[in-house]
């Protein structure tokens, strides 16, 4: 009896010196969990891998220039994508310029005005917003905002603003700036949300402060706000890496042509909606190489701004939970 | 002896929650006047209602607050809080601002923004605070940078700034080492001269060691109110007496 | 002392309450200009949906344009097998790695975990469908519900992941304190003491995972493809009820396009429901907490 008994603390004690659990259960429990979570890990870096893997032929052949060269024209094999990349960055920029103010103006009236019986019911109707799928939105895209932009808003623009060049050409309807407008749609909430959560992480004895010196309502605002700069520029970064990588919204209503322009009537295409028209059709190897280039670009900037924007979250949620 | 704030009779809610039940004192000019009790007795509440930042969260209240004869509830808010100044129990600057821009954060919430004009104002109010030695070469320097004591300092010059005429102060060295807590009761007793104070404390040390008259508040009621002196030696109600002797808490 | 301030009203006083007033009349406004499109999109795809919703729309398969009686059977069916491949692999990874990160992931590994975790859902879905397409339909050399599933799958994982973590950490300390108090080891505490406490809001975020799967188009465009068959072969091309949407929004046929209004009418349908559910549920253990 004793020696067995013995013999198990020895075993045990083995496996206490080794890990940090105590008995099997525990241990393998640990590790399998632990398993799952490296898989993430590796599959981050395997998506990587892949996507260079994919994109190599078109890499080797144009290099960096690829993203400066203003032809795609895949019938020549000739690729270079900077209107792309003009089109996704400029139509998510403008969309960020119209949607932060409406953005922060929600988030304030979430966090600070509205009484606590309404701002439940508000704040699900913006998340749901977040929730209608991107198709969803561009078959509204379709059928009912650019028939508007194309019937009322371009006509009205073109005669009383048609002389400033972003105004120039023809009511299409199509084109970049119903791009503009659904991607505002759809960023706002993402926007507005985390603002809200970052507002909340500001301590209340902030506005406590400001309003005991005779502050009004918006001064005490503006000092919440000012304190809570990093995560709200977080939550723009957040929004603006949404907006890069919006595919069937932005392809349903940009019209899909790589062109650049300065006029918001003309069409344009985005890294996602490239992808999204002609993958399925790629009938060339160089073709589909450059297409996962293009992909692969997309990859790399939205990992950068979403780690960028995330870092600058988390720090400020950390500074205020530690003050 | 004038009296600076007359209450009558102040009930206060939290909702259908009555936290403070039909209060009636005299706070007079130029004194210190201590509130004590244990916890959740309504102090902090009582301290709130005086420039209604009770309302800040909510709350809501009956009975009359005079200000110099003034009926609290008929002025604006805004204006009000211009004339009493308050001190919090964790120090509270604010984060984005410097030294100097905290001293002169209220100022600028009024108007005054001309930094020439401001100098002068946030030197006297960093010396009222007895900080502006420790603080004189770095104004620029961020407001958080300082110690706990250093910043509660801050927070006192920046609620002087304002020139208010009185001072109410939340447990002001709750949250502070045994040294700045002993600066802060030194820095009351010199305040008193130009402005009237109320400071909440749990401390009774404090309360016996810094003011002039101090009430007894339980669980929402004012159950005594005297000076200090004679609180603390012979008070009236027994329950004040078990209080002070520490038989509850 | 000379502060200048002047303790009466004066024309900065009332600047400054008029401003005060002016600016958060419009956060009003704002919320209000945010919530139109919403109830804009809501309507025109109810009104303009409802006229062909019938039980046919379920069971029907698709018919060439200007045949009447046409549905989306396939389509559905087809949304649903691929969502389930794609729970295969997110449902477990998801709830392993929000456990992991709950009860062992405090420290650097599991800051790097939940890291990229954030990092994950923030890569666009078109380029985990490209991923995909490299990873099996090139190998396959054909499109197929696996490839579709898959890339569905990594998409579910940070939302399932984030919720159970979530969820688990809303279980309160005392609970665990107690089993481990009665000598039950951690693991045995973890998985019948608070995952028992704790399923019912990792259930709804798998199922709101699920649901945001349902809803993706992009990744599933060069992977599952689409499929005017009828067809439950995962290792062939299948339908979806986006990509149908897609197909038909862009189509010239008026018939086909009140058809994708009608899936569109479903789809949102279905999203709503389960994240009314979701907030729900978890606002009940919020106030029990």
């Amino acid at each position: 009896m004793r020696e067995t008994s013995e013999k198990k603390t020895a075993g045990k004690k083995l496996f206490g010196e080794l890990f940090s659990s105590h008995n099997l259960g525990d241990f393998l429990f640990e590790r399998l969990t632990l398993l799952f979570a490296v898989s993430v890990f590796l599959l981050v870096l395997l998506m990587g891998y892949q996507m260079y893997h994919g994109s190599k032929l078109s890499i080797d052949k144009f290099g960096l220039s690829f993203l400066v060269n203003s032809t795609w024209d895949p019938v020549q094999e000739i690729y270079g994508a900077l209107p792309i990349i003009y089109g996704t960055v400029v139509s998510s920029f403008l969309a960020l310029i119209i949607v932060l103010p409406l953005s922060i103006g929600v988030a304030i009236y979430l966090s600070e005005m509205a009484p606590a019986w309404l701002e439940k019911p508000l704040s699900f109707l913006i998340e749901l917003l977040a929730g209608i799928p991107s198709v969803i939105y561009g078959l509204w895209g379709i059928f009912v905002l650019v028939p508007w932009i194309r019937n009322s808003i371009e006509p009205y623009l073109s005669k009383n603003l048609g002389f400033l060049p972003i105004f120039r050409g023809a009511p299409y309807g199509f084109g970049m700036l119903a791009a503009v407008i659904i991607l505002a749609i759809m960023v706002l909430p993402i926007i507005s949300s985390i603002s809200r959560e970052v507002l909340k992480a500001v301590p209340h004895s902030l506005r406590e402060a400001a309003l005991a010196l005779g502050a009004t309502r918006w001064q005490s605002t503006k000092i919440v706000l000012a304190a809570a700069r990093p995560g709200i520029l977080g939550a723009t970064m957040l929004g603006f890496g949404r907006a890069i990588g919006e595919t069937m919204a932005v392809t349903m209503v940009i019209g899909n042509r790589a062109l650049i322009s300065p006029s918001l009537f003309d069409p344009s295409y985005t890294l996602a909606s490239v992808i999204a028209n002609e993958f399925s059709e790629a009938t060339s190897d160089m073709y589909l190489s450059a297409l996962i280039y293009l992909a692969l670009i997309l990859f790399v900037l939205t990992i950068i701004i979403n780690a960028l924007a995330h870092l600058l979250v988390w720090s400020m949620e950390r500074k205020w939970k530690a003050a | 002896m004038e009296i600076k704030i007359s209450i009558k009779n102040l009930e206060a809610f939290y909702g259908k929650n009555r936290v403070l039940k039909s209060v009636s004192l005299d706070i007079p000019k130029n004194k210190v006047v201590a509130i004590i009790g244990p916890s959740g007795c309504g102090k902090s509440t009582f301290i709130r209602c005086l420039n209604r930042m009770h309302e800040v969260v909510g709350g809501s209240m009956t009975g009359s607050i005079l200000l110099d004869g003034e009926d609290v509830t008929k002025v604006d808010p805004v204006l009000l809080r211009k004339r009493m100044g308050m001190v919090f129990q964790k120090p509270n600057p604010f984060p984005t601002m410097s030294i100097f821009n905290n001293v002169a954060a209220g100022l600028k919430l009024n108007g005054l923004r001309n930094n020439k004009k401001l100098q002068p104002i946030v030197e006297k109010c960093l010396k009222q605070a007895a900080l502006w030695e420790e603080v004189k070469n770095n104004l620029d320097d961020a407001g958080m940078n300082l110690s706990g004591g250093q910043q509660q300092r801050l927070c006192i010059a920046r609620a002087l700034a304002v020139d208010p005429e009185v001072l109410l102060m939340d447990e002001p060295a709750s949250a502070l080492d045994p040294i700045s807590t002993t600066k802060i009761e030194d820095l009351i007793f010199e305040l008193k001269k130009n402005y009237t104070i109320v400071i909440v404390t749990h401390n009774m040390q404090q309360a016996s060691r810094v003011s002039d008259y101090t009430a007894f508040f339980y669980v929402g009621d004012l159950i005594e109110y005297s000076e200090t002196r004679k609180m603390f030696t012979s008070p009236d109600k027994q329950q004040t007496e078990d209080y002070i002797r520490g038989r509850f808490g | 002392m000379e502060s200048g301030i002047i303790k009466e009203k004066n024309f900065f006083h009332y600047k400054k309450k008029f401003t005060s007033v002016v600016m958060m009349s419009l956060t009003m406004v704002a919320t209000i200009a945010a919530i139109v499109p919403l109830v804009f999109i809501f309507y025109y795809t109810i009104s303009k949906g409802i006229t062909y919703l019938s039980p046919q729309f379920f069971v029907a398969m698709p018919k060439p344009v200007g045949e009447p009686g046409g549905g989306m059977a396939n389509a559905i069916v087809g949304t649903l097998i691929l969502i389930g491949l794609g729970g295969i692999i997110g449902i477990p990874v998801g709830i392993m790695t929000g456990t992991y990160l709950s009860e062992f992931g405090h420290n650097k590994f599991g800051y790097v975990v939940r890291f990229l975790t954030d990092v994950l859902s923030g890569v666009p879905s078109i380029v985990v469908g490209v991923v995909a397409y490299t990873m099996v339909v090139m190998p396959m050399k054909h499109f197929s519900a696996i490839a579709g599933g898959i890339a569905l799958g990594i998409l579910m994982i940070p939302t399932i992941t984030r919720t159970t973590e979530e969820m688990i950490k809303l279980v309160p300390h005392a609970l665990r304190e107690a089993g481990l108090a009665l000598g039950i080891p951690k693991w045995k505490t973890t998985l019948a003491i608070v995952l028992r406490s704790a399923w019912k809001g990792i259930a709804t975020g798998v199922l709101l995972g699920l649901s945001r799967a349902a809803g993706e188009t992009a990744p599933l465009l060069f992977t599952a493809l689409g499929n005017r068959f009828w067809s439950t072969n995962i290792g062939q091309p299948m339908a979806s009820l986006t990509v149908y949407i897609y197909d038909y929004a862009k189509s010239p046929f008026e018939d086909w396009n009140q058809q994708a209004w009608t899936a569109a009418l479903v789809l949102i349908l279905l999203i709503s429901i389960l994240s009314l559910l979701f907030r729900i549920i978890t606002r009940s253990k919020y106030k029990t907490n």
